[in-house]
């Protein structure tokens, strides 16, 4: 069987959980450094290590994160709430259990609106968001006969996203995970990064045959380190439990692991006993209010998101969805798109400059938009020159932006009329350059007009030549199919 | 709740501890009083009331995001009964869950 033949037959309900850690200076609970990389158990403090009689403090920052991102999500804000202890037993939770919020999770509800194929759209609806802790690492393949524990992740601070049950192919939950990270990103609250587990995902899984409404028993698919990877189990998944249902058994409730380079997954060795987490109300912090002046004020430093821009993109600039789905992809391109169009109103062309020429410099020098030489006005003043028939699209692209690049300080206008790049291009002027080209060379003339058609290209440049390179190529072709017609 | 000898097994497993069946009645005897004592509480009329969460009344005891406090390396790891001088270690965990 495989992932079409199962489609055909079941239907796959799919809820995805993603852990972000914040890029909070400090962790959640207590002042010891939120850093990624750093050299093993040197971010600790007697909190994080889960000494007696040590106390939690919570870290305001945590909170104004977890609105942005609410708000951003059109979510339901908690105002008043509490946080919850989480027991269980594992060496990289020193305390033994994880402050977290189960009763009053700071998000209710909330909605994101995801883009398929065929300008469809989907609005992919949450459960919750909540805040938590994440807990230590432990490394178990650097050492053959121990386990290592390296605490400086302990007490970093988490929000947890939960999806409603309503994903209904890979595709979806692609483009749902790829949101949630523009907005994270966009927000500035967590770097998004999911190999270095910044940002990590589970999926819940499960099908049932179409037309049924009892939905089939879930699996959850854990280690997925990237996208991509979120993508590949489910199509595997579907496939496998499509296979179990087929065989007349019933999929097994478990928690399953998923192995990059085979894209299979795999049952986790079984925990002797389910789960008890015994939740109670955590002693050790007061519980918090949301004024609403702080939420006006988190309101107030908002910034643009992806999809509104998108929106103004495509409505205001007349942008196509693709064009603007490649600027918002980024913050720091899509704002420096928004300059550019500060400088001139020729949006299409400005968004082929950036998603073409800037992107591939950046790509090339494997550098960020922020360290681009070349300020969107001068950038503007560019299109500018092109919009007046100052410069051919050509020059423009070839010569004088590399040149811009090399001394972004100077007008373009300057660098383009000291290396001798301004177009001579008025009609006259390049109709008087084709007449001579064409009569100092008369056999091909005659051979072109008999429908020699190879020789436009010899034509071309010649005429590119005598014209020191500054002509536009495509005017030139429409005067010489012109010239020879006649 | 009853208070029998599963419910013990399934105390000792998560607190991790070990009873011999001795011990067990001991303690199920011990549990059963205190659950009887607890239950007292059932007794009360609490419909309109709402739950305890903390012992005060103060909210929003928060701090500002600015690191401080951290040990270093050798303090943290000062109580690890094993310890390789980076990492803290323990006998080999497979399961992780």
């Amino acid at each position: 069987m495989n992932l079409e033949s199962a489609l055909l037959k079941y239907e796959p309900i799919i809820g995805i959980e993603i852990h972000a850690q914040l890029n909070t200076k400090s962790k959640a609970y207590c002042g010891d450094g939120n850093e990624f990389g750093a050299i093993p158990n040197t971010r600790t403090s007697p909190v994080s290590l889960g000494h007696p009689g040590t106390l939690p403090k919570f870290n305001k920052e945590i909170i104004n994160h977890a609105l942005k991102l609410g708000l951003a999500l059109d979510c339901e804000i908690t105002r008043w709430m509490h946080f919850d202890r989480k027991n269980y037993f594992y060496a990289d939770l020193p305390k033994g259990y994880q402050i977290t919020q189960d009763k009053t999770p700071i998000c209710r509800k909330g909605q994101i609106l995801i883009r398929l194929e065929n300008n469809e759209t989907k609005n992919i609806e949450l459960t919750r968001i909540h805040m938590e802790e994440d807990s230590g690492k432990s490394i178990h393949d650097l050492d053959p006969f121990n386990t290592l524990i390296d605490l400086n992740r302990a007490g970093v601070p988490l929000l947890e996203i939960v999806t409603e049950p309503v994903i209904r192919t890979s595709k979806e939950a692609y483009e749902y995970v790829t949101e949630i990270r523009k907005l994270l990103r966009y927000l500035e609250i967590c770097d998004g990064n999911m190999e270095e587990g910044s940002m990590r995902c589970d999926v819940n899984i499960s099908i049932m045959p179409i037309g049924s409404e009892k939905f089939g028993d879930r699996v959850e698919v854990k280690n997925l380190n990237s996208i991509r990877n979120v993508q590949r189990s489910i199509d595997y998944e579907i496939v496998r439990q499509a296979k179990v249902l087929d065989g007349g058994e019933k999929v097994k409730v478990e928690t399953r692991t998923f192995d990059a380079p085979s894209g299979k997954t795999s049952a986790m060795r079984k925990k002797e006993a389910a789960h008890d987490y015994r939740y109670f109300p955590e002693p050790d912090l007061n519980p918090i209010k949301i004024e609403e002046n702080h939420l006006i004020d988190i309101k107030s430093k908002m910034p643009a998101l992806p999809n509104e821009l998108f929106k103004k993109f495509t409505e205001n600039y007349g942008l196509s969805n693709y064009d603007a789905l490649v600027i918002i992809e980024q913050k720091e391109i899509a704002q420096y798109f928004e300059q550019l169009v500060q400088f001139t109103t020729n949006f299409k062309t400005a968004a082929n400059w950036v998603m073409v020429n800037i992107k591939s410099y950046l790509n090339q020098q494997a550098i960020e938009i922020n360290s681009f030489p070349v300020s969107a006005e001068k950038m503007g003043l560019l299109i500018q020159m092109i919009d007046e028939n100052l410069i051919s699209n050509s020059l423009a692209n070839q010569k004088l932006f590399p040149e811009m690049i090399k001394n972004p300080n100077e007008h373009p206008q300057s660098i383009a009329e000291k290396n001798d790049w301004i177009s001579s291009d008025s009609e006259e002027e390049l109709l008087s350059l084709v007449t001579k080209i064409i009569d100092e060379n008369p056999s091909e003339s005659e051979r072109l007009k008999n429908g020699e058609k190879k020789l436009i290209g010899f034509f071309m440049g010649k005429i590119m030549k005598a014209s020191n390179g500054t002509a536009d190529p495509k005017k030139i072709a429409q005067i010489l199919n012109k010239s020879l017609s006649q | 709740m009853k208070i029998n000898k599963d419910v013990i097994s399934k105390l000792a497993r998560l607190s991790k501890l070990k009873f011999n069946d001795d011990e067990s009645k001991l303690i199920s005897n011990d549990l059963s009083k205190m659950l009887k004592f607890i239950n007292q509480l059932n007794d009360l009329e609490t419909k309109d009331i709402d739950p305890l969460i903390h012992m005060n009344e103060e909210l929003n005891n928060w701090r500002e995001d600015e690191i401080d406090d951290v040990l270093s390396q050798a303090e943290a790891l000062t109580n690890s009964p094993v310890k390789d001088g980076t990492y803290f270690k323990l006998p080999k965990v497979l399961d992780k869950s």
